[in-house]
């Protein structure tokens, strides 16, 4: 079963990367953009057949590893 | 006295921390971090460099791997460990002291020198040091400390900064920030103040034909606030 994890930055904390970004988009023409957060995605492929078993392995791994919770909120998205 | 450095994958400046704790008279062992045991030390050093290719976060693999419980243990019960730049940046990885290390303000890496003021004397770190300024050098792109604001409270109420970025007469203000740190820090302690994690090297400041010698006051100190 593969299971996707999105971490996010934090409303509060800069996003240096993010701003760049924005305003590199901007120069390009792209000028009606409010704001750019940059994340990352995780895809994890497990062996757990187990929907809910698998999601709450995948959560403890955020909180382990995956994400840091000062800074960072983590969403796992529902295998399908 | 005893020392032990810890060597990840991708450390680059556990040689220099072991030419300076010699130096000023440790007998110091490198650790590999696959080892379980940490030999019998009074003093344990996570070095700089780029541990796991600073891959996820910075110092986050590094934090997990096996010699890491027994340092944590370690610290735990006292012991005196100190983490340089990456070493710091593992450092908040386990949660050992408060706080992250983002990425510098203005994305650039940064390498220079630097002066920090020493904001606490009452630890076993800088007791005795008569200097209130120390130019150190520094060499990190994650090296812009962040913490809730819960955090910093705490950290405040506890005296728990270790070292801010300063002018050379010990004036902290944003101009002398390299990286764009929360309130200049460049070290702070865990409550206890056994755990110090600072991005400065003061193993480069070791050697008056190669750098400075405030690095050679940080050791010299050290070792008699051990003994």
């Amino acid at each position: 079963m593969k299971i996707s994890v999105i971490i996010t930055l934090k409303k509060d904390v800069l996003d240096p990367q993010g701003k760049v970004i924005h305003q590199t988009l901007d120069g390009m023409g792209f000028q009606d953009i409010n704001e750019v957060r940059q994340g990352k995605y995780f895809e994890i492929d497990t062996k757990e057949t187990d929907n809910d078993k698998a999601k709450a392995k995948v959560e403890e791994m955020c909180k382990k590893l995956l994400a840091n919770l000062v800074i960072e909120n983590y969403k796992i998205i529902d295998p399908k | 006295m005893k020392s032990s450095v810890i060597t990840f994958p991708g450390s680059n400046c556990d040689r220099d921390m072991d030419v300076a704790l010699k130096k000023f008279g440790f007998k110091n062992k490198m650790v590999w971090h696959a080892d379980a045991e940490l030999p019998k030390s009074d003093l344990v050093v996570l070095p700089g460099g780029f541990s796991y290719g600073d891959y996820l976060r910075c110092g986050s693999m590094a934090s997990k791997s096996k010699i890491m419980q027994s340092v944590i243990n370690f610290a735990n019960s006292g012991g005196m460990v100190m983490g340089i730049c990456n070493g710091f940046q593992i450092l908040v990885e386990t949660g050992l002291v408060p706080g992250v290390l983002l990425r510098n303000k203005y994305l650039e890496f940064i390498c220079k020198n630097v002066f920090v003021k020493i904001n606490d004397k009452k630890n076993k770190y800088f007791k005795n040091v008569d200097n209130e300024v120390l130019e150190f050098h520094i060499a990190h792109n994650e090296g812009n400390y962040f913490c809730t604001n819960d955090q910093l409270k705490k950290i405040e109420d506890n005296n728990q900064i270790a070292i801010n970025y300063c002018d050379e007469n010990g004036k902290i203000e944003d101009q002398y920030n390299p990286n764009g740190s929360l309130k200049n820090i460049a070290g702070i302690f865990n409550k206890e103040k056994n755990v110090l994690g600072m991005m400065p090297h003061p193993e480069r400041m070791i050697d008056t034909s190669l750098s400075g010698e405030d690095g050679s006051l940080f050791f010299k100190n050290l070792i008699n606030n051990l003994k």
